[in-house]
């Protein structure tokens, strides 16, 4: 008996109920975040193309939950080399039950359940860019390979303890890095590969439902909770810290980008207002647990004004960014990420305090090799990778299918039915039962 | 007998319709239409970007009516819909040949 006591006496505090609860709730919160970008980019597409919008983030829940169990989780974080992990998690087999990751307390399960999370919405976080043209089948094997080649490495060099920036001290407290700059630069890789929509700069392309763009950035501004305190695995006053500074600069953001939409066009929109308040999530992921609650102001203000000047670029420089994934995921990313080179308190990282707190310029120097280093690695990554898909499969609908609308060609479905005639009739069989969908005999679609 | 058209601003239907009961009038159809006239569309703003929207919403009531009260019925049609501002409207006559009422088979002013 003496020893099994002993035993459990060793065991007892390694996991801590309190931040596992907080963890898996903060996971749960991170996971509603992508269908809420669902509804955010929904909304912002035509009618003809939402529910390809929609099923784009969708989907990438199926594909990397099971690539995140197959060997996701493992090249991300088990211990490896600076690039990568190794594959000894593979499958989550070997994970000890009662083995906490790290200090935290909290067992590596719920913590590779809370990484899946950022693991999903990053790849969905592309597909804004790329509204309305892309073969929904080239687009989850584009973001299977992405996942693979980019994020699950990329995760590794920033927060993974053997990571290569991690050990460099970059500071990426929730995703600028690993999650929004990585998923602006591989939305801004592919689009340079897969070109402009067809109408762009020239047919208008409205939002067709904005109340669906605020539902969902209300869902992202709820969901960043978990996404931003979560990350501090444990709930503590770090943890709120994070958690204060999310609001903060959200809202500062969101003031930021409707003022100066209402100076340089005229109107408050609601667009603006949706859009600020996802800049400034966006800015404050990295930083929100190295800054004050007054530099989250000032960051936010400075994102959300800089994201809504951003997003005019594309129509400069002749690119079609559809949602304005660059403009405020990348850009909004680089702000949040450098900005910890200036705004750093160095209270909850002695030492690497930041320029306007006596640190002097070396925190700002980590913060520009770990955002060159992602983004880079991932612009040239997506190029790449979106040019071998368009060679094997084509990436692109034809212009046909894009002209006619993809929900309808890609998906045989409608968003919204308002008809009260029925100008859709039912196929009917003979004998006026509506028949079974058949694939063989209906028109062969090259999804 | 006339058909009278009118096309109108969507937020004029309760004047027009309490109008035209005063009237006498019993009958009429609304169709939610779009289109321009002299004022043109608008300008929304999409993130910085402008886009000019052609055609802006408007409501088509038709109303048959006998020959004789057609002049007076546009009047009271045009009085209700007038805001005075730019994009106020039309309205119009057609003869119309025959009319029937399909549960009663009456024909012509009867079927009114």
């Amino acid at each position: 008996m003496a020893p099994a006591i002993i035993t459990l006496a060793a065991d007892a505090p390694k996991l801590d109920s309190g931040n596992t609860a907080f963890l898996l709730l903060s996971a749960a919160l991170v996971m509603v975040m992508t269908p809420g970008l669902a509804f955010f980019y929904g909304g912002m597409v035509r009618v003809k193309s939402a529910l390809n919008m929609l099923m784009m983030s969708f989907i990438s829940l199926g594909i990397i939950t099971i690539l995140w169990t197959l060997y996701g989780f493992s090249f991300a974080f088990h211990s490896g080399n600076g690039f990568m992990g190794s594959g000894g998690w593979a499958g989550l087999r070997n994970i000890g039950m009662g083995e906490p990751w790290l200090s935290t307390g909290v067992p590596i399960l719920a913590f590779a359940m809370f990484q899946l999370m950022f693991a999903v919405i990053t790849p969905a976080l592309i597909s804004g860019a790329l509204a309305d043209r892309v073969k929904f089948t080239a687009w989850t094997l584009f973001i299977a390979l992405w996942a693979t080649i980019v994020y699950f490495p990329v995760a590794h060099w920033v927060w993974a303890p053997d990571g290569w920036l991690a050990k460099r001290h970059v500071l990426d407290f929730a995703g600028g890095t690993a999650v929004h700059i990585n998923a602006g630069a591989a939305a801004l890789g592919v689009i340079l590969v897969i070109g402009k929509r067809k109408g762009f700069k020239k047919d208008p392309m409205r939002p067709h439902s904005l109340p669906l763009v605020m539902l969902g950035a209300g869902l992202l501004w709820f969901g960043w909770f978990g996404f931003n305190a979560g990350s501090e695995l444990t709930a503590d006053k770090v943890a709120s810290v994070a958690f204060t500074n999310t609001q903060v600069a959200t809202a500062a953001a969101m003031l930021g980008w409707l003022i100066y939409e209402r100076l340089r066009h005229g109107s408050f929109t609601t667009l603006g207002a949706a859009s600020g308040a996802v800049a400034g999530l966006v800015a404050i992921t990295p930083a929100c647990g190295s800054i004050s609650p007054l530099g989250s102001i000032l960051l936010g203000l400075v994102a959300g004004v800089g994201c809504a000047a951003a997003v005019g670029l594309k129509y400069r420089f002749n690119y079609d960014d559809s949602l304005d994934v660059v403009g405020v995921h990348m850009v909004g990313g680089i702000i949040g990420s450098l900005a910890i080179g200036f705004l750093s308190t160095g209270t909850v990282y002695p030492g690497q305090a930041g320029v306007f707190y006596g640190g002097g310029w070396t925190q700002f120097g980590r913060q520009c090799l770990g955002v060159g280093a992602v983004l880079g690695y991932s612009l040239v990554c997506a190029a790449i990778l979106a040019k071998l898909i368009d060679l094997v499969m084509g990436f692109r609908v034809t212009e046909d299918e894009e002209v006619t609308g993809i929900d309808q060609v890609l998906h045989a479905e409608t968003a919204y039915d308002f008809t009260g005639v029925g100008g859709r009739s039912a196929a009917l069989a003979g004998d006026g039962s509506i028949s079974e969908a058949d694939a063989s005999s209906s028109k062969k679609v090259d999804a | 007998m006339k058909l009278i058209t009118a096309v109108v601003k969507p937020h004029r239907l309760d004047e027009i319709k309490e109008a035209l009961q005063a009237f006498g009038v019993h009958g009429l159809t609304v169709t939610e239409a779009s289109g321009y006239g002299r004022q043109r569309g608008h300008t929304e703003v999409y993130r910085g970007a402008e886009y000019t929207v052609d055609l802006v919403p408007k409501i088509r009531i038709e109303v048959l009516v006998e020959d004789a009260d057609a002049d007076q019925l546009i009047e009271v049609v045009v009085k209700a819909a007038r805001t005075g501002k730019i994009g106020d409207g039309k309205v119009w006559s057609l003869p119309v040949d025959t009319a029937v009422r399909v549960r009663t088979g009456e024909r012509g002013p009867d079927a009114l």
